[in-house]
Order: C-alpha cells, then structure tokens, then sequence
C-alpha cells in the first residue's frame, strides 16, 4: 500500500480533539459524544430495567405478591430486555469507544457509522421495549418458540443488534487507523486488548443472533410455517451465552482500567493476562453448551466437550484474571508504601472512592458468587440438580449485576469527571452506593439460589400454588428465601436509584471540572497505567496468594457438597 | 524485576531494533493481530457449538 495515498485518505489533521487535563490523552470530540449519548442511553434503560426488576422481586416474595400473573411476565420480559440487552450493550459500545479512541489517542474511524449505529440502537430498543409493554410479547428473555412474540418484537432486536455490530466495525476500524498513524507504541494497552476480546465475542454473538432471530421474524410474520424448538434453542444460546461472555471481557477490562486509572496497577504479567483473555477468545464461547444440558437429543460427547474440556481452558482465564487484579492491586498498594502485614494494602485501599469499592466488589462477587456457581451449573451431572430453579436467576444476577453492572456503575464515577467533564454531586451519596447495591445484589443472589436449591422454580408467579388444580408444598425456608430475596431487592433497588441519581445529577447539574478542579481533586494515579503496555513484574504477594487459597478451598468445598446432593437424589442403595 | 516484563514486550522498536520485526516471538504477533483473533474467536465455536451441535439435532429421528 502507498503510504502517502494512505496518508493521504486517513489523515484528518482538522478533526477537533482536547488534551484531557487529568490523564494526558487525546481526546477526540467526535468520540466524546458518541461515548456519551451511549452511556446516557445505558443509564436510562437500567433505570427502567430495574424498576422491572424490583416489581418481579416483589411479586415473587409471597407476603407482598403484586403484580398479577399476565403482568408478571410482561415484567419479567421488560427487565431481562431492558437490562440484559439495552442498558449492557448501550454501556459496552461507550467502552468500546473508550479503550479504541481515548485510550490509543485516535480518531474514531467513521463516526458517522457510529450515529448510525446507535440510532438502529435507539430505534431498535425502544421497538421491542413497546412491543413488550403492549403486552403481546411476554416471551421473556430466551423467547422460545413456538411462544410469539409480536413481528415488531424481533425486528427491534435485529436492528438493536446491527447497530451493535456497527459499533464493532468501528471499533475495528479505530484500531487499524490507530496502527497506520502511530498514535500509539508497540502493543495496544490491556485494557485494549480486554475490549478487541469482547467485541471479537460480540461479532459471533450478533451473527448468531442474526441466522436465529431473522427466521423468527419472518415467522411471527407468517412467511416461514415452522421452527423447529432444539434448534432455535441451539442457536439462539450461540447469542443468548456469547453476550454474557462479551460481558465477562468488557468488565475485565474495566476492572483493569480502574485499577490503572485510581492506583496505578499495571497487570502482574502482560503476557499472562493477554492469554487469559486469548483463552476467553478460543473457548468461552462454547460454553453456551451448558443452557442443552438438560436436552435428551443431544449427545453428551457434544456437551461433554463444549462445556467442560474446553470451558475449563476458558475458566482458567478467568481465575488467571481473578488472581492477576487482586495482585497487581496488591502490588501498586505496596509501591506506594502501604506495606504493613499481608493485608495492610487492602485495608488502606481508597474504601471512600465508589469506582474502586465498586470494582473490587464486583471482583469479588464474581468469582466466589458467579464463578463458583457458574461452574457447578454448567456440569452436566449437577445441573440436574438446579436446571430452571431460582438458582439460575441467583447466578446469573451473580454475574451480570454484582459482576458486570456493578463494575460499570464503578467506572461511571471516572467516566462523569473524565469525559462529561463534571464533579459528582453528592459525594456521600456516591461513596455509600455501590456498598447498597452491592450487598443487595449479593442478598438477590444468594436467596435465589438458596430457593433454587430447594427446588423453586425460575419464572413462576405463585410458589403457593394457590389456584392451580395441582399443587405442592414447598418446605417453610423456602418462603423465607423468597421474602429474603424480596428484602434484598429494595436494598438494591436503593442502591440502583442512588447511581441513577448520582449519575443524571452530576451530568446535568455537576460543577464543571475545569483546570482549578482538576488540580484541587485529582481522580487519576500518576504514571499513565491506563494507556500504556507493561507489567509489575512481580509476585510477592502474600494478600493475593491468601485470597486465591481461600477462593480454592470455598470452590472445592461447594462443588463436591453438590456432588454429594446428587448421590442423595437417587440413593444407590 | 519490574523492568524485565516492559524490556522483553514494551515495544518492538527497543527490542528488535526496528530493524528486524521477523523477531517478534510468533505469540505476540498473534495477540498483537486483532483480525486474526477475530478469525480464530468465530471460527472455533462455528465449528465445535453450532456445526456439530446442529449435525447432532438433525440426526434425531423424526416420531412416526
Ligand atoms: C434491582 C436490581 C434487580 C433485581 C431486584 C432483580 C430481580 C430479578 C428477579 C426476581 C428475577 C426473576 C427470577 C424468576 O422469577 O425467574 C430476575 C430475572 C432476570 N434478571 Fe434481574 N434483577 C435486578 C437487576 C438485574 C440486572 C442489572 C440484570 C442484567 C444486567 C438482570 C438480568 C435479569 C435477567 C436476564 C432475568 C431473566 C429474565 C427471564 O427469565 O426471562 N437483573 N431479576
Ligand atoms: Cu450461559
């Protein structure tokens, strides 16, 4: 290729960008916007989904029971999309533009793909969103056939979905333009790197959708007589699973950006956490594997192979994250000279600053709560055990709420001072949230799997069965659980309106963050971790090794109870 | 310790000399080659998710 005429069509010295007067960067304007209207949007759909949330919390604990049946569902389909789609995603196409544009300081390739990306976004959302409250397509979150939902119900998925994947090209495109104009050195950064895993799961993740839900719309709309059940099921897990697992990778990433950003952490190992995520990239999608496992069609060779021998590879990366984040945390505290005991670096860790107890919670509830659960769910002899229980619920709300949701309300409190440009209003407000949230969220999914594990299912209006012609006796702790879980979601519903509060104020009535602010309230560690490659270099780190021993012993210890529980299903004797 | 990791992945220029960019070791060009991972990440679950789990559904025999 011509370097000149390359030069030539890629060189755009007009474009308008700032130096970010806390991290050094380029900032783009361009890409400024972009990231915010799709943080905006984010925000909006969590502030709905989880009002959905709490109502369907509410009508499952049996004292209070108040929505009616139909709305039950219509509630339930609203939260998962609202939430689990829209206000994921939304924030994800942020992240994207954030780790390509800000982080590699380049212009973002094609902004006006972006727009056009996020208007099908916009459009695409707010379509099912209405289809949904019309009350025809109660279908929830995994819309099985041969439920149907209403044509425009689909539709509004498919075009969410394509502006996502032209949120991906973009992405794609920033990286290539930042390689041809040098804007960056050597390896992009590794919070980069976490971001090209999640968009590559994502481009899987969308043209799976793509083959499973344009069928499905040209049914619902009577030009395909029939689809056969296992496999819609199939494909659609190809979607349904891969975008948890973008998910996993985008808040890995953030993990890493905000213990760069507030501590200026640099991994343990670059090379160790890039494998991790390559790891991520090779296996964890064929874990959607584990949504089948209950499918008499399938063969377990199939199901074997995809959710353990290849899934263990991908799990490792996860613990190899789990043990490199605690660890370079552990390692920045001590460079900066809080060095007493084996955990002095963690008791002095800025606690008051909501995007780091954020992110350290979120860590830590993803792998003792999500992690733990997730690996005993996707093993095809105990999943018996819990399959469409509570228990799911309880483990996925492990995941993507206190794991992925509460990791990006985290980095929301460096995203509103670094990019919208304003301080946060009610500090103290701020500080408490993600505690709030955090220890509702933990209650959400520890009751629900408590109740799971009692045998109470997943997506069902009364557990007392009271007019139904066929009823069972659910054992007393299983009321508990429910009105426990009920509990747990007004704390975190709190905690949910305190973000949206915190967030939407300081956007709109936050002071500026001028040159003055900046110097008398400094948010980012010196050293630039963030936007640079290279590691820490070491491993005395007997914090971290404690936290990974007791990690190990809680995950062995609960996955052979769940062993134990199978043999007491079909006593042998 | 600390500047062992950043000397032997920093970056290309100080390692190789610029020079000789065939010295880049074989797992950092492929991390470093974003549409090679791309390929790679759709290509395994194509292959061992859906082709072979769609093979396994459409040898279920149809009830008479
Ligand atoms: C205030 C916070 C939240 C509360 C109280 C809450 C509560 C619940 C409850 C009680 C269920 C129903 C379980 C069942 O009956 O099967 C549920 C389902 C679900 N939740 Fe949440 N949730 C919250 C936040 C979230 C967030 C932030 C996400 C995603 C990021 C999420 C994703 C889902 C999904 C995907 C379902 C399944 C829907 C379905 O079965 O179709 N939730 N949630
Ligand atoms: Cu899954």
């Amino acid at each position: 290729m011509s370097v000149g005429a390359l030069e030539g069509a890629l060189a755009r010295p007009e474009e308008k960008y700032r130096i970010c007067g806390d991290t050094g960067l380029r900032v783009y304007a361009k890409a400024e916007t972009l990231i915010k209207v799709n943080a905006v949007a984010a925000v909006v759909f969590l502030a709905v989904g989880g009002l959905f949330g709490l109502l369907v919390a509410l009508t499952r604990w049996p004292a209070v029971h108040i929505l009616p049946a139909e709305w039950f569902y219509t509630a339930l389909t609203a939260h998962g999309a609202a939430v689990l789609l829209f206000w994921i995603i939304f924030f994800e196409m942020a992240i994207l533009y954030f780790a390509s544009a800000i982080l590699l300081n380049c212009r973002l390739a094609a902004p006006k793909f972006a727009w056009l990306g996020f208007i099908l976004m916009i459009v695409g959302s707010l379509m099912a969103t209405v289809a949904v409250l019309q009350g025809e397509s109660s279908v929830m979150f995994t819309s099985y056939v041969p439920m149907k939902a209403a044509p425009h119900f689909y539709l509004g998925i498919i075009l969410f979905a394509v502006g996502a994947l032209l949120g991906c090209m973009v992405f794609f495109g920033t990286l290539v333009i930042a390689k041809e104009e040098k804007t960056y050195e050597g390896s992009v950064p590794l919070v980069t790197f976490g971001a090209i895993t999640a968009a590559i799961i994502a481009v899987f993740t969308i043209a799976s959708g793509a083959i499973i839900l344009v069928p499905t719309f040209l049914w619902s709309i009577g030009y395909i007589s029939h689809i056969d059940t296992v496999m819609y099921k199939l494909v659609w897990w190809a979607m349904g699973h891969s975008s948890q697992q973008i998910n996993v990778s985008a808040h890995v990433a953030v993990w890493y950006a905000i213990a760069a950003l507030v501590l200026g952490a640099k991994p343990l190992s670059e090379k160790v956490s890039r494998t991790a995520f390559l790891l991520y990239i090779l296996f964890l999608q064929l874990a959607s594997a584990h949504h089948l496992l209950a499918e008499p069609g399938i063969s377990s060779e199939w199901k074997v192979f995809n959710t353990s021998y290849a899934i263990y590879l991908a799990v490792l990366g996860s613990m190899i994250h789990g043990m490199s984040l605690p660890g370079a945390i552990e390692a920045a505290q001590r460079r900066r000279g809080f060095n007493k005991g084996v955990f002095g670096w963690l008791r002095q860790a800025p606690w008051g600053n909501p995007a780091f107890s954020g992110m350290f919670m979120s860590l830590v509830m993803f792998g003792f709560l999500g992690g733990i659960s997730g690996v005993v769910l996707g093993t095809e002899q105990i999943n018996l055990l819990m399959h469409n229980t509570l228990y799911v619920p309880g483990h996925f709300h492990a995941t993507v709420v206190a794991g992925t949701t509460l990791a990006f309300m985290a980095v929301t409190y460096l995203v509103v001072p670094l990019i919208f440009r304003r301080e946060l209003i009610l500090p103290a407000v701020a500080r408490w949230q993600p505690y709030i949230f955090g220890i509702g969220v933990a209650g959400i999914s520890l009751f629900m799997m408590g109740a799971g594990t009692l045998g109470v299912s997943r997506r069902h209006w009364d557990i007392t069965f009271s007019d139904s012609v066929f009823t069972f006796d659910y054992p007393g702790t299983a009321f508990l659980m429910m009105g426990l879980n009920g509990i747990s979601a007004v704390l975190a519903a709190v905690g949910g309106l305190m973000y949206v509060v915190v967030v939407v104020g300081s956007i709109l009535f936050g002071k500026v963050r001028d040159e003055a602010a900046i110097k008398a309230n400094p948010i980012v560690a010196p050293g630039n971790a963030v936007s640079t490659y290279g590691g820490e270099g070491t491993l005395k780190l007997p914090g971290t090794i404690v936290l990974v021993t007791v990690f190990f012993l809680a995950f062995v210890l609960y996955y052979f109870i769940n062993w134990k529980f199978l043999s007491e299903v079909w006593p042998l004797s | 310790m600390a500047s062992s990791e950043s000397q032997d992945g920093g970056s290309q220029a100080t390692e190789g000399g610029g020079a000789r960019p065939d010295r880049v070791p074989a797992m950092q060009r492929l991390l470093d080659n974003p549409f090679l991972l791309l390929f790679l990440g759709v290509v395994m679950p194509t292959v061992f998710y859906l082709i072979w789990g769609i093979m396994e559904i459409i040898q279920i025999p149809i009830a008479k």
